[in-house]
């Protein structure tokens, strides 16, 4: 288990103005890996994706994708390079077709200018083709033939929450950022994302990091769990490892349980 | 791998079929119908009425040209009337005599002309994209409306340009084939004049279709529904406002090129002051009543437009309180501009997607007629 880490965050600190919303996390994940992010709300769980992911930048620290630094680019730059993401909060274009949202992921690889475009003919009407076959290869694999037609605004939220993780999947991503991919979901609908994100690794092999409050999911399906409360680190390791950990049970459940049990 | 299979027109056997151009039967019959009745026009309307549909015709194309900035890229524009000007004086000046009164180049030939009046208003339009990285929403829309300000004062102040304020100069010159359009023959000005506006539309509202089924296209809306999403998902903001801005001032262009060659004059106060707004929230009120995002709602937002005045000018025979006579009220010249304001108003109350919603309502009740549902 010596493989060159896919994605490596070193001490990275984010403030806004006097709110340090993370303060000096490293973490780094690994081929194959699914790296799950927990803590409490506010812990500063969806900032460190977004300073991954270049929509944030932070005033200290170091991230790399494959040795090569992501700090500083745009968030369409880092997409070239690889990181594709979800949303917590559903981001799809809603007025699109599931097709098109799919087509949209694919954007980075579709290769032609705009006066192709204007013509449509040669290499631009065979580049929509070649990629639309991409596109309903994903189709397929996270079984959305039903709904291809529809805006996605229409569709049910859990069938949303699958199409967004296939607009990132069309990326074809070195690594994949998952934002509470089970949040407000029926049971049904979890087990089938979890089947989907165990589909991800084993078949597509892209490496993934996880925040989601649903931990009997976590515990499930990571390899290894990093916990953060208040933007800091409290400790990372293997589900086993964490559940066990009383720092962490002492940040779920609010203060020191021994101590305020020998104050009462 | 393409095969048909008679009998079962919407059975897709290829990708292809699925994203052609007109995706299915009735589409294909209905715009052909629709082509065929346009080019036969002209031999039964009046003459008078066929100038206004040939106004609406050219007004058409920038329509277009704003639905793609600001319909499919989301990008509010109130500087469509500048780069109109833009396309307007770069035609008459490439087209004009070199011997006038106001500059010229005397390229007559037609298709260098309009295009000529595209690349240089798609240039303008590239100068000002900056703007729309740094701007979102009103903001952007006050901008522009500065464009139409500084452009009506250069058109104004530039004599050698634009003949000076009330001389005007010549529009250009439609020489097709070594037949000046302008001039009545076997068939009328009006007539000839029609059939050239009608083959420019086509063309350009073919490439604008074009545009929106393409990366091109899915970038735009990526951008104006979620540009925070759209980074994320490696669509560069700022190359695809500028294509926008370029792509919308293209269009914008030739339609200025065409704009005024019916009239064989104009003058700068067509892009100055009150005028240079008018125009900007003509073409606002076009892309908002005709529909977001189509292009033929673009067209028939254009030609609601373009009819304005003569449905205005037809209301005393309806209304009788409404007279003809400028100095009693109300009369119809009030009538006129109060409705380009009601009709944006009520579309956007009542049917947001504009004429393109009424269309696609009466077609969804039809397509599972006897049923409400």
């Amino acid at each position: 288990m010596t493989a060159a880490p896919v994605l490596q965050v070193q001490d990275v600190t984010l403030a806004f103005g006097q709110v340090t919303a993370i303060n000096g996390i490293s973490f780094d994940v690994r081929p194959d890996e699914l790296f799950a992010v927990i803590g409490p709300n506010g812990a500063g769980k969806t900032s460190i994706f977004n300073v991954i992911s270049g929509v944030y930048r932070p005033q200290q620290g170091a991230v790399t994708l494959h040795g090569e630094s992501l700090l500083g680019r745009s968030p369409a730059d880092i997409a070239h390079r690889g990181v594709a993401r979800t949303f917590q909060n559903i981001e799809l274009f809603s007025n699109l077709t599931v097709i098109d949202n799919l087509m949209l992921g694919r954007h980075q690889h579709v290769g032609y200018g705009t006066l192709a475009a204007l013509a449509w003919i040669g290499r631009a009407r065979s580049e929509e083709l070649r990629h639309r076959r991409a596109v309903e290869e994903i189709i397929d694999f996270l079984e959305l033939a039903a709904w291809r037609a529809y805006p996605v605004g229409m569709l049910p939220y859990g069938v949303q929450k699958r199409v967004e993780l296939g607009r990132a999947l069309a990326m074809d991503p070195k690594l994949l950022l998952l934002d509470e991919p089970v949040a407000g979901m029926n049971l049904e609908e979890t087990e089938d994302m979890a089947r989907f994100i165990l589909d991800v690794r084993e078949d597509l092999h892209v490496p993934m990091i996880m925040v989601e409050h649903d931990m009997g999911l976590v515990m499930d399906l990571a390899d290894r769990v990093m916990v953060v409360d208040f933007g800091t680190p409290i400790t990372t390791g293997t589900p086993a490892e964490v559940q066990r950990d009383p720092r962490v049970v002492a940040a779920y459940l609010g203060g020191d349980m021994q101590h305020e049990e020998a104050l009462s | 791998m393409s095969t048909r299979v008679s009998g079962r027109p919407e059975l897709y056997t290829a990708y292809g079929q699925d994203m052609a151009f007109l995706n299915t039967r009735p589409k294909q019959l209905g715009v052909l119908a629709v082509v065929v009745v346009a080019a036969l026009l002209p031999l039964t309307v009046s003459d008078d009425l066929l100038k206004l549909l040939g106004t609406g015709l050219v007004l058409a194309i920038g329509a277009i040209g704003l639905n793609l900035l600001t319909g499919y890229a989301g990008q509010v524009s109130l500087g469509h009337a500048f780069f109109v000007g833009v396309g307007a004086y770069t035609a008459s000046v490439m087209a004009g005599d070199p011997d006038g009164r106001a500059m010229g180049l005397g390229i007559t030939f037609v298709p260098a002309w309009i295009l000529g009046a595209g690349v240089v208003a798609a240039a303008a339009g590239a100068i000002v994209a900056p703007l729309a990285t740094r701007l979102r929403g009103l903001y952007l829309a006050v901008v522009t409306l500065g464009l139409v300000i500084i452009g009506g004062y250069v058109f104004t102040e530039w004599a050698d340009l634009s003949g000076g304020a009330q001389v005007g100069r010549d529009a250009p010159k439609p020489v097709v084939l070594g037949a000046d359009l302008t001039v009545d023959g076997a068939y009328t000005q009006e007539q000839k004049l029609f059939w050239l506006f009608l083959v420019v539309l086509v063309v350009f509202a073919v490439l604008a279709r074009n545009i929106g089924r393409s990366k091109i296209g899915r970038a735009f809306a990526a951008v104006r529904d979620r540009d925070v999403a759209a980074g994320v998902m490696g669509v560069e903001l700022a190359k695809y406002k500028l294509i926008a801005f370029v792509l919308s001032s293209f269009y914008a262009g030739v339609c200025g090129s065409l704009l005024f060659v019916a009239n064989g004059h104009f003058g700068p106060e067509r892009f100055s002051g009150g005028y240079g707004l008018l125009l900007s929230v003509q073409f606002i009120a076009m892309v908002l009543i005709g529909g977001v995002a189509t292009v033929s709602g673009s067209i028939m937002g254009a030609f609601l437009i373009a009819l304005l005045p003569r449905i205005a000018s037809e209301l005393p025979s309806f209304l009788p309180f409404v007279t003809t006579a400028s100095n009693e009220h109300p009369n119809v010249f009030e009538i006129e501009v109060g409705l380009y304001g009601l009709l944006i108003i009520a579309f956007l109350l009542f049917e947001p997607r504009g004429l393109f919603g009424i269309w696609h309502r009466i077609r969804t009740y039809w397509k599972s007629f006897p049923f409400s549902y």
